[in-house]
């Protein structure tokens, strides 16, 4: 995708929206358009673009008077925040209102839907990002709060078609079912490997006054324990992270079946569902 | 979650002072516990004051303070880096211990050591608005005395809160003999020694802290130890990781030979704070470190629990859980 946007560009407006963007109220000292304001929520349909009016509405109602709201950079509007964010590399500015988490500003707003939102309190890891090198929750990080600091998503691993080693191992070792853990498992594994490098102890690390850098594939499930895979494709993940990790390969007991070996099956078990 | 107004404090006393200013301000440093409780409408700021960008996150020797040694924990420093702190893991590897045995990896490296003393209870009947609880509104009873109560206390509860404090770091802290540095809203300082920093509910269940409104953690101060060699951090839960303590156990044995010059032994997840057994380490002390001292220490620890209806087997965990860390810390086991 492209990164060079600050804000998603104005959109092309059906009737509806056109309609509706005429009955709505005109939204003063907020800092922006209504056809801006529009489009920064249209890219969740009508249905939470309603939503969305709503809880800004609810948050404009207040304008603030303490002297706190300065830092609201440049608004008056109490709960409005510009944000300058460096994501994969990118600087994006968005206005957004406080209570936006760094989840929700990358999906809803920056069209980054590779971090997924799973259990969104801190439990399934589904959402994991790195900031500043350091794999995080995006789900339980305000959007404000990492203002300036580098996040990295899923999609900034990737040199153009070149995949990052964990991505191509977590291809190569079978590393998910469904995938919808899959980034976060990745941008934990990430981060799990440069945890590895400094020499940074787990739970089940024997003598915690003892440097190692070599992870065993039990420290591999210890510090990938954040992040929960319904499909249970764990021994693919442990496999993944311990080749890029260490250069090991875990012998594969299993192999994708070829051309000759499924027409043989099929006529010997004449079974044409095979 | 409810509206707020977001502030970022430039220094520690503005800080102070922001949230000194409203009652209904917090402090943000992590995020990891106060905003999942705020999606969960259970804490209802008005106003976060973000403390990521202060200074206050160096871990140093604590000589410019205090001349017989230790270790200064900033409040902002996080799980992760001070758990991998070389003074850290040479001088206090209980605390290590601790620490990694807590969350995940990702959650040890946002949530700061300030935050981690201040996490709450994860009662079930805390975070389930449909049900009283006295703690989250005062006065409405608690859900948990006679409901399910197999995660709550056996030490100190009351008939307002049965609730446990969850976080396994405080215990190592409680162990080590921690002073927590707070700073107010004038810049004045003052000093809250471990033991006194977290609060038995007894008829005040909401107040978990003996920290004032406004009050922030500036740094956790570690004098100088000699139970570096001879500590353990047992932690039983449910699963192998990423899970709330049963019972964890703090260990720590000072030993002239085979013989106890003085231990520390601190439970967790059986009371409303880290349960410090003075009874256990006063039957440890000047006794031989052997498993017949062990069990006689963990027999006089639990020799007051009060169990509820469904916890009765934390009586029987906590001695087991206790002579294994003293075994394991004694380096017996």
């Amino acid at each position: 995708m492209s990164d060079d946007f600050d804000e998603i560009s104005e959109p092309e407006l059906s009737d509806d929206e056109e309609a509706l963007l005429e009955e709505m109220p005109t939204l003063t000292g907020v800092g922006q358009t209504r056809r801006t304001f529009l489009g920064q929520t249209i890219a969740g349909g009508l249905g939470l673009f309603a939503l969305d009016l709503l809880a800004l509405e609810k948050a404009f109602a207040a304008v603030s008077s303490s002297p706190a709201a300065a830092v609201a950079a440049g608004s008056a509007v109490e709960n409005l925040l510009k944000v300058v964010l460096k994501v994969n590399g990118a600087t994006k500015t968005l206005n957004v209102d406080s209570r936006v988490v760094l989840l929700d500003a990358l999906r809803e707003r920056l069209a980054l839907t590779g971090s997924k939102k799973g259990c969104d309190q801190g439990q399934c890891g589904a959402c994991t990002v790195l900031v500043d090198g350091r794999r995080v929750l995006s789900c339980l990080t305000l959007a404000a709060s990492v203002e300036g600091r580098e996040v990295t998503t899923i999609e900034g691993l990737a040199k153009g078609d070149e995949l990052h080693p964990m991505q191509a191992a977590f291809i190569k070792y079978d590393g998910f079912q469904c995938g919808y853990c899959t980034s976060g498992q990745i941008c934990s594994a990430v981060g799990l490997l440069e945890e590895a490098r400094r020499g940074d102890v787990s739970h089940v690390t024997e003598d915690v006054t003892v440097t190692t850098t070599r992870l065993t594939d039990d420290q591999i499930r210890e510090r990938m324990s954040g992040n929960i895979c319904r499909c249970g494709a764990y021994p693919g993940i442990v496999a993944a992270i311990q080749e890029v990790h260490s250069g090991r390969q875990t012998q594969h007991t299993w192999r994708f079946v070829d051309e000759d070996q499924l027409a043989r099956v099929r006529k010997e078990d004449a079974d044409e569902t095979v | 979650m409810r509206p707020f107004n977001y502030v970022r404090a430039s220094d520690p006393n503005a800080a102070a002072r922001a949230v000194a200013a409203n009652p209904q301000a917090k402090f943000l440093a992590g995020g990891t516990n106060l905003l999942d409780l705020m999606k969960e409408d259970i804490e209802r700021p008005s106003e976060l004051v973000d403390l990521t960008r202060l200074k206050l996150n160096e871990i140093k020797p604590l000589t410019e303070i205090n001349k017989n040694g230790g270790v200064s924990i900033g409040a902002l420093a996080t799980n992760t880096e001070t758990a991998n702190h070389p003074l850290i893991r040479n001088n206090y590897p209980l605390l290590t211990q601790a620490i990694v045995a807590g969350a995940s990896a990702q959650l040890r490296n946002m949530a700061t050591n300030g935050g981690n003393l201040l996490q709450r209870t994860r009662c079930q009947y805390f975070y389930d608005t449909a049900m009283p609880c006295n703690k989250r509104e005062p006065g409405t009873g608690c859900g948990a005395r006679e409901g399910l109560n197999r995660m709550h206390a056996i030490f100190g509860w009351s008939d307002k809160c049965v609730a446990t404090y969850p976080g396994d770091m405080a215990n190592a802290l409680y162990a080590l003999d921690a002073v927590v540095r707070v700073s107010g809203a004038g810049g004045r300082e003052r000093t809250i020694p471990i033991s006194e920093f977290h609060r038995l509910p007894g008829d005040t269940p909401e107040k978990e802290t003996n920290l004032q409104h406004g009050e922030l953690i500036v740094a956790i101060e570690l004098p100088k130890s000699n139970f570096a060699k001879n500590s353990y951090y047992l932690k039983v839960r449910d699963r192998a990781s990423y899970a709330f303590a049963l019972v964890a156990v703090a260990a720590a044995l000072e030993l002239d030979g085979g013989t106890i010059r003085q231990a520390r032994v601190v439970l967790g997840g059986v009371a409303h704070k880290p349960w410090r057994s003075r009874e256990a380490e006063a039957a440890l002390a000047g006794r031989p470190a052997s498993e017949e001292s062990f069990r006689q220490a963990a027999e006089a620890a639990l020799q007051d629990a009060k169990p509820l209806a469904h916890n009765a087997y934390k009586v029987e965990l906590g001695k087991r859980a206790i002579v294994r860390a003293l075994m394991r810390a004694g380096k017996l086991a």
